[in-house]
């Protein structure tokens, strides 16, 4: 596209309401352009037409309508979408929402300019993810496997400990084949200053600091600014990963914040809305962000993500959890109760799931019993989880023996495979044969979800005789 | 040119709207901006028109041209349809990446049928034959198994001057025609609107089954060739997999798969499977007999309005020409939110949950352009071909109540409700038994209880009978403890859990259990049976059920489904024998 240098400078404000205001007497502003505002105080702002008809535009402003005036108030279209500059050198650094150096630095010299919105990626050019990646966290490695190249989110709520998985994730997360690089992509909405120092305070321990890249729009930063923060992380992502063949992990946090402020604008606009005030096409805009996970065939780079958000009041059928959960390929629950009851990762198997397990997992890429082992576990420790609820009502006497020994299995499941330290690296080898001790504890006829000669192999009961 | 070109007046999104466009047809197709973006008209307003754009609208201006193409938005058809891989406007992705690279930008344009493939035409007509619209001139190998027909476009009779054979292009004459007015040339290639359903002679009442190899909906829920099934389900519980199942396990010779919406890597994994799967019926890879429309949920929204409507065209051009087609669109909330965005861009009053007020009569329309119905043809042929229809439902937080769930329920004729619940504990396919049902059960009676299974729907009562009095029971469970059920009805729960476990579930990522042949089911489901006649006659002879618990033959049963159908026969006699010796010896015991 031809791109109009002679940028245009106007004054003629008509309109600012909420995040956005009206600009009036324009002329060849195109549809989500770039703008330059210049408050009488001389404060620069930023902004983005969304709506523009002739002589007239609306426009999106970042760091909030404060300080602009009807008079004195300078806008200048600058004749560009939105961009970044990318360069090799952003690893190790931290930018604010917006893509510009927080940490002091200096400016990055790019090496290109890409535009921030992520074209769809062609179906027929994706490569099927299928590449195990080891957490070292028995409830994902064994139950819900991640693999490269998946976006797989965390469903957490206020006061849970979602910050420490995903930074246990990021830490301990490695191909078992490879020593490939391997980088975080950091991008926070509108979280607290606490809750961003602890991330970055744990990178910085464990030395992860040198390959991340962070893009931080704190609690306190304008929060207009939040629907760009993404769109910078993963352009980042995608030019590190096909550009320097590097396999990158972005952390989304917290897209909670990110819907709130996409809501604000919606509102501002007058549109009608959908369930609970958010806007009707939130569906297909969180799709433009979780859908730039994935693997390019012939490209070597990949982008995995794991989207952090907490649902309000703990519900997982509200609009923001309940969207991302039709987009991204399965999610992490965290639980309350697990978490009340002093149970970390406080991960609740039954409702959390991985979509692109199946293709992940099996000889070669992990073992060969993992899909066996990991179904009945889970129907294992679901009966028992129904037999915790019998009990409550009806006392543990009126169980039948087989019922019995399904509700020890779920304490035990709880106890030894879901509880781990924050410091814990298991193995998926050590994972399985947890799987299996416990298993053990089950008359072997129940076992119906695993192949008979895979129970021959793997049982402990035979194992020991071998 | 006036009339013909107008101008951008404003854009919002994927709408924009064009000035000085009088004269512009409702659903005309309109070239929008310098580089010609695809759009079309939804509405008028004296000179204004708006007009809904296929691609990406960033960086447009007020001011760019507007074109009318004085078309409505069209697919073409002919073969070449199948083993391609389309967006939700027709435009193959494979040729899309060939231009641009791996990312689709805008403003791409690539023909929907290749135009330089060559295809072999064999003549069946005659010259000299009268002919009118939907009469076959000849066939094409199209793939290893489909037949492509060539038909005369409908609207078109009179007698065959000339008809061509060998090798031609879909752009080359094959056929000359002597109408009414003038010679018509045709060639392998016809236009036709989506928005418009192809016309047929008759519907007809829906009477075969369309099989799906799949146990809860063949058995339980079976839905007819021509009919309509919706699956609506929240998030995880298996709809995209069900899709799947019902494209690559169902007995349709043509299946159009429509990814609504949904997941890029979802496509990327029918893309790969389908090349490399066997259909059960035909014995070829099932890609021979599918053709994939993608419109992912990042790509334009407008485009994904349009896709059901070019898979559902798709589907029915080949009805026409006989076959049993069947459709998995792949979610319709998708579509339908597609369609609230638009309206709510368009500032049209809303109706439930910001849907439009007219989305129950587009559903409606869509699904009732599924059938069974006589194509067009001459009087003295009859042809018979059919169009399925399954839509995946996305209910927002898995709650049925919402618009798009309920006025689809109102025009389907099986209902496959996935439940959460099933799903946590890994009970797939996670079909509620106690909430779904089908229109066409009295339709297709007669059908499932031919000689071979002369009790094919009394044994599907009887077990449907059983999963409802266990709900009951459960329920007296949760308030007493198991323990102090009388012992029939335990074994009654007993029995419950076998036909839940060993007969509903089923793995679609077991190569063997994926499939299950509707013998394998009837004699399935008579094995379980069987072993409740037994249990009931251990019970009246007053022995206790505890002797059920450790039954080596239960293991067997549990097992029974990972059997493949061709094998199942032997195995049956097998069960059956193995069953009657193990209930004696202990009845034999306990005496």
């Amino acid at each position: 596209m031809a791109v109009d240098t002679s940028a245009r400078e106007y004054t003629t404000i008509r309109e600012a309401a909420g995040p956005l205001i009206v600009v009036e007497n324009i002329e060849g502003v195109s549809y989500g352009e770039v703008v330059k505002i210049v408050t009488p105080d001389g404060e620069e702002k930023n902004g983005q037409v969304l709506e523009v008809s002739s002589g007239l535009a609306v426009v999106q402003v970042f760091e909030g309508t404060s300080g602009i005036d009807t008079s004195k108030t300078r806008v200048r279209f600058t004749g560009d979408i939105m961009r970044i500059s990318v360069s090799q050198d952003m690893v190790g650094r931290f930018f604010d929402g917006l893509g510009r150096p927080r940490d002091g630095g200096p400016e990055i010299i790019p090496e290109d300019r890409l535009s921030v919105i992520g074209a769809a990626i062609n179906p027929t050019a994706r490569d099927y993810p299928r590449e195990f990646i080891q957490t070292g966290i028995s409830t994902i490695d064994g139950m819900n496997t991640l693999v490269r190249g998946q976006k797989l989110p965390i469903f957490s709520g206020a006061g849970m400990p979602h910050n420490a998985l995903a930074a246990q994730i990021a830490r301990q997360a490695k191909v078992l084949s490879s020593g490939e690089p391997f980088s975080v992509v950091f991008a926070a909405m509108g979280i607290t200053h606490e809750e961003a120092s602890f991330f970055i305070h744990d990178f910085e321990r464990t030395g992860a600091i040198e390959r991340i890249v962070a893009f931080l729009n704190l609690a306190d930063d304008p929060a207009i600014e939040r629907i760009i923060t993404p769109k910078m992380a993963l352009t980042t992502a995608e030019f590190l990963a096909y550009e320097y063949d590097m396999h990158i992990l972005v952390i989304l946090t917290d897209m909670t914040n990110y819907c709130e402020a996409l809501r604000e604008i919606s509102a501002a606009r007058e549109e009608v809305p959908s369930r609970r005030g958010y806007p009707g096409y939130m569906y297909t805009d969180l799709s433009t962000n979780y859908e730039r996970a994935g693997r390019i065939k012939g490209r070597n780079g990949t982008i995995t993500q794991i989207p952090i958000l907490s649902m309000p009041d703990d519900d997982i059928t509200h609009p923001i959890p309940d969207l991302t959960g039709y987009i991204t390929e399965g999610q992490f629950v965290l639980s309350r109760e697990l978490h009340r009851r002093g149970i970390y990762p406080p991960v609740d198997v039954l409702p959390s799931l991985s979509r692109l397990m199946n293709e992940g997992i099996g000889p070669e890429r992990t073992r060969e019993d993992h899909s066996g082992v990991s179904n009945q576990l889970y129907s294992g420790y679901a009966e028992g989880r129904d037999m915790r609820d019998l009990v409550a009502v009806v006392g543990e006497e009126a169980l039948t023996s087989r019922d019995k020994k399904f509700l020890e299995f779920s304490d035990e499941f709880e106890k030894r495979f879901v509880t781990q330290s924050r410091n814990e690296d298991r193995s998926i080898e050590e994972t399985l044969d947890l799987g299996w001790e416990l298993l053990a504890a089950l008359p072997e006829g129940e076992l119906k979800r695993i192949d008979e000669h895979i129970i021959k192999k793997y049982h402990p009961q035979y194992r020991a005789k071998a | 040119m006036s009339g013909e070109e107008g101008v951008i007046e404003k854009i919002s999104g994927p709408l924009i709207i064009a000035d000085k466009m009088r004269g512009c047809e409702m659903y005309e197709v309109i070239k929008v901006g310098e580089e010609g973006l695809l759009g079309e008209t939804i509405r008028l307003d004296g000179a204004l028109a708006y007009v809904q754009v296929y691609e990406d609208t960033t960086g447009l201006k007020p001011g760019e041209p507007v074109v009318r193409t004085k078309a409505p938005l069209s697919v073409e058809l002919g073969p070449g349809i199948l083993k391609n891989f389309y967006d939700g406007i027709q435009r193959p992705l494979e040729d899309i990446k060939h231009k641009v690279g791996d990312y689709i930008t805008r403003g791409v344009r690539v023909d929907a049928l290749n135009r330089t493939t060559k295809w072999d035409f064999a003549p069946t007509a005659e010259e000299g034959k009268e002919v009118v619209g939907g009469d076959i001139l000849g066939e094409v190998p199209e793939t290893k198994v489909i037949k492509h027909k060539i038909l005369v476009p409908p609207g078109i009779s009179g007698k065959i001057l000339e008809l061509k054979a060998g090798e031609f292009t879909v752009n080359d004459c094959i056929a000359r025609i002597q109408t009414d007015g003038e010679d018509v040339e045709l060639t392998m290639m016809q236009k036709w609107p989506v928005r418009k359903g192809r016309s047929y002679k008759e519907k007809l009442d829906p009477e075969v089954p369309l099989l799906t190899g799949q146990r809860i909906n063949d058995t339980f829920f079976p839905i007819a060739k021509g009919g309509t099934g919706a699956i609506p389900g929240g998030f995880g519980t298996g709809k995209t997999v069900m899709q799947h199942q019902l494209a690559r396990w169902s007995d349709a010779q043509v299946i159009v798969y429509i990814g609504c919406g949904e997941r890029g890597n979802e496509m990327t994994e029918v893309l790969e499977d389908f090349p490399k799967l066997i259909d059960p019926y035909s014995g070829e890879k099932l890609m021979e007999r599918s053709t994939l429309i993608a419109n992912t949920s990042n790509m334009p929204v407008a485009a994904r309005e349009a896709s059901i409507y070019t898979g559902i065209t798709l589907a029915e051009y080949y009805r026409d020409m006989g076959y049993d087609t069947a459709i998995q669109a792949d979610s319709t909330s998708r579509w339908a939110e597609a369609l609230r965005e638009i309206s709510g861009r368009l500032e049209e009053m809303p109706g439930e949950e910001g849907y439009p007020a007219y989305l129950a009569t587009r559903l409606a329309n869509f699904y009732e352009r599924a059938g069974r119905v006589k194509t067009l043809c001459s009087d003295s042929e009859d042809r018979i071909g059919s169009v399925t229809v399954v839509g995946a439902v996305s209910p927002p937080g898995g709650d049925f109540s919402e618009p798009v769930t309920q006025n689809t329920l109102r025009v389907v004729g099986v209902f496959w409700a996935l439940d959460s619940t099933l799903a946590d504990r890994r009970h797939f396919p996670a079909i509620s038994w106690l909430r779904s049902y089908s229109l066409y059960l009295g339709n297709l009676r007669e059908w499932f209880n031919k000689p071979s299974s002369p009790d094919f729907t009394e044994q599907q009562e009887e077990m449907m009978a059983l999963l409802q009095k266990e709900a009951e029971l459960q329920e007296i469970v949760q308030l007493v403890g198991a323990d102090a059920l009388p012992a029939r009805e335990r074994g009654t729960l007993e029995v419950a859990r076998m036909i839940r476990e060993d007969f509903l579930q089923q793995n679609a990522y077991h190569d063997i259990d994926s499939f299950c042949s509707l013998e394998k089911q009837y004699l399935m489901a008579r094995i379980v049976l069987q072993w409740y006649n037994h249990a009931n006659e251990l019970v009246e002879q007053g022995i206790g059920v505890e002797n059920l618990e450790g039954m080596k033959i239960k293991g067997t049963i549990a097992r029974m489904k990972y059997v493949p159908s061709d094998e199942f026969k032997a195995k049956y006699e097998e069960i059956m024998r193995d069953m009657k010796d193990e209930f004696e010896a202990v009845k034999k015991r306990e005496e």
